[in-house]
């Protein structure tokens, strides 16, 4: 884009004003600060509560003093948050029963074992729809209703259910839950990524005198890369809301999910909001790992960094 | 084992007739593309009520589809309530408000690319959370009854659709802008002339994303404290009696529910951008 003979070169405090880091960070500072007014504002009835009942005027001083600190806030500070997530990783052993990466971890084996179920589920499918007639004009509809169903509605049943048919644990209704919720994107992506060759390109092909195999493997699949990859990414982060939903109806004592139930069912809003964030790291994570494995393929693949789906 | 087979058979006829279907000039009908996914469903559930007939599987564990349907049929009061207290009350009222918010906040940010700038990687970060993990915090804000389902609701269709809204207020071209320029359009009139209009595809996309999200959000809510109305209430509960017959009416209700938002969205959407190319049949 720059063109070195017309644009002198730029210093580098231009180069970040020009960028994205100045204003994502503007941005999350103004989020900060408005939470922090937000808690000072929450909290405050508490405080002036607690204050009314013992017979002293606090000064407004005081009063924001007070809502920073407080046991059961309404709303956490922000620092609170940050103390407890620390507490609840770094300070406490990884094995230990309150600390998040733990929990972190039991979500995450449903996420990836539910992501990986979900994307074989839907690439297999959208591989049947391109190849069969009937598959497409029969099944797409239905797995596009399916979509319209909200699946948690589902997620206590398939728990009950797991259990009765003899199934242990929560692992497998979860990974249900998840595969049910990311197989959807992949399906829709996949069909067009393997409808993405060109009539040229088929023709081509059928001079080659290629069969049908040869031409999914050879011009199919790896024109669908870039497509495939655009969905990973949906369907990463719906694989961990569904993890995450399948620990939610009551039961669950282990996972991110059941440790937001535990924070919300026992009033403590600093365990929900530290297994809040440490969802919310976990999503990101996810998402830059699934961004890095498709710069790694497409590299491979010889195509450059920027995939064509977008 | 004579009920299992022969549902198994029917199966296999009807996949056989949609086979006939869709390689025959039918296929190119509109009346076929309705029959095939319909004879497709409808075998499914023979198949369905023939293995839970035929294997003898108790109803605690898989319902046949005529029981789902007796149940449905003698509990449609109980039915009509859930629907109301979550559909109408919870997830309808969240998702205009959160709608309503998104598209707000996108014009407003459409002035100064600075935020725009800022607020976008945060919004495309924050639609890839599990912001249903704030359902619990929002139900100790709010309380049990439909304020608190539709806060749920704000906040997950809140940035789909913001994101979606700012993506399409810079879709139209330089062009069709100087146009407006010649015409000393000012900023508003092109606003709403050009860029909201050209906005409105991407919009919808947002808006029908945010269907399926608004019902969960109000239904996940409610596992965290509802009166004693409402399907996500109705689920958790009939689930702990083992009235799965009542939970598979609920989810019925609840696809049913789903599927018509998603549908009359579409329908709007049909009626509003029937210039774009996705939209003209030919």
């Amino acid at each position: 884009m720059t063109d070195a003979a017309v644009m002198p070169r730029r210093t580098s405090w231009q180069r970040v004003r020009g960028g994205k880091m100045l204003p994502v960070l503007s941005v999350l500072c103004a989020i900060v600060v408005i939470w922090y007014a937000a808690a000072v504002w929450m909290n405050a009835t508490w405080t002036l509560d607690q204050a009314a009942r013992a017979g002293t005027e606090p000064t407004f001083a005081e009063i924001v003093a007070d809502t920073m600190v407080q046991k059961r806030p309404l709303l956490p500070a922000p620092h609170q948050v940050a103390a407890t997530l620390w507490d609840q990783t770094i300070e406490q052993k990884v094995t230990s029963k309150r600390s998040l990466v733990f929990h972190g971890w039991i979500t995450l084996q449903a996420t990836i074992l539910g992501f990986v179920t979900g994307a074989v589920l839907g690439v297999a499918v959208a591989v049947g729809i391109v190849h069969s007639r009937t598959m497409d004009l029969s099944v797409m509809p239905w797995a596009v209703i399916s979509q319209t169903i909200p699946i948690v509605a589902l997620a206590p049943m398939i728990i009950v259910l797991s259990n009765a048919v003899g199934i242990d644990g929560r692992t497998v209704p979860k990974t249900i839950i998840s595969a049910y919720l990311s197989y959807f994107p992949v399906l829709v992506s996949m069909v067009k990524g393997l409808r993405s060759p060109g009539a040229a390109q088929r023709d081509l092909l059928k001079t080659y005198n290629a069969s049908g195999m040869q031409t999914f493997f050879k011009l199919r699949l790896p024109a669908s890369l870039p497509y495939f990859f655009a969905a990973m990414k949906v369907a990463v982060a719906a694989s961990l809301i569904g993890a995450i939903v399948g620990e939610l109806p009551t039961g669950a004592i282990q996972g991110l999910g059941a440790r937001m139930l535990i924070g919300s069912q026992f009033g403590e809003p600093l365990i929900m909001w530290a297994a809040l964030f440490a969802a919310a790291i976990l999503a990101g994570v996810l998402v830059i790992a699934v961004g890095l494995l498709e710069r790694l393929a497409l590299r491979l693949m010889g195509q450059p960094g920027q995939g064509g789906a977008r | 084992m004579i009920w299992v087979a022969a549902g198994v058979l029917i199966w296999l006829g009807a996949w056989a007739l949609n086979v006939r279907i869709a390689h025959s000039a039918l296929a190119g009908t509109r009346a076929g593309r309705m029959a095939i996914p319909l004879i497709f469903g409808l075998s499914v559930l023979i198949l369905w009520e023939a293995l839970v007939f035929g294997f003898g599987v108790s109803a605690v564990i898989l319902p046949a589809p005529s029981a789902i349907g007796a149940t449905i049929a003698g509990a449609l009061p109980v039915l009509w309530g859930d629907f109301v207290q979550t559909f109408v009350k919870g997830a309808l009222s969240g998702y205009v408000m959160g709608c309503a918010a998104a598209v707000i906040v996108a014009v407003l940010i459409d002035r100064s690319p600075f935020l725009q700038k800022g607020l976008l990687p945060i919004g495309n970060f924050v639609s890839a959370l599990p912001i249903i993990g704030i359902a619990p915090i929002l139900v100790m804000w709010f309380g049990f009854d439909w304020q608190s389902k539709a806060a749920v609701v704000v906040v997950m269709v809140f940035f789909p659709v913001l994101v979606n809204t700012v993506a399409g207020l810079a879709a139209t071209e330089g062009m069709q802008r100087d146009l407006m320029k010649t015409y000393a359009a000012g900023y508003w009139q092109t606003l709403a002339k050009l860029r909201l209009p050209a906005a409105l595809p991407f919009i919808f996309n947002g808006l029908k994303i945010s269907t399926t999200l608004a019902l969960i959000g109000a239904i996940v809510a409610e596992f965290f404290g509802s009166p004693t109305r409402g399907m996500g209430f109705r689920i958790s509960t009939e689930v702990g009696r083992l009235g799965l017959d009542m939970v598979w009416a609920e989810i019925a209700v609840a696809a049913l529910a789903g599927s018509a938002f998603y549908g009359v969205v579409t329908l709007a959407e049909k009626a509003l951008t029937f210039w774009h190319p996705s939209q003209r049949q030919h």
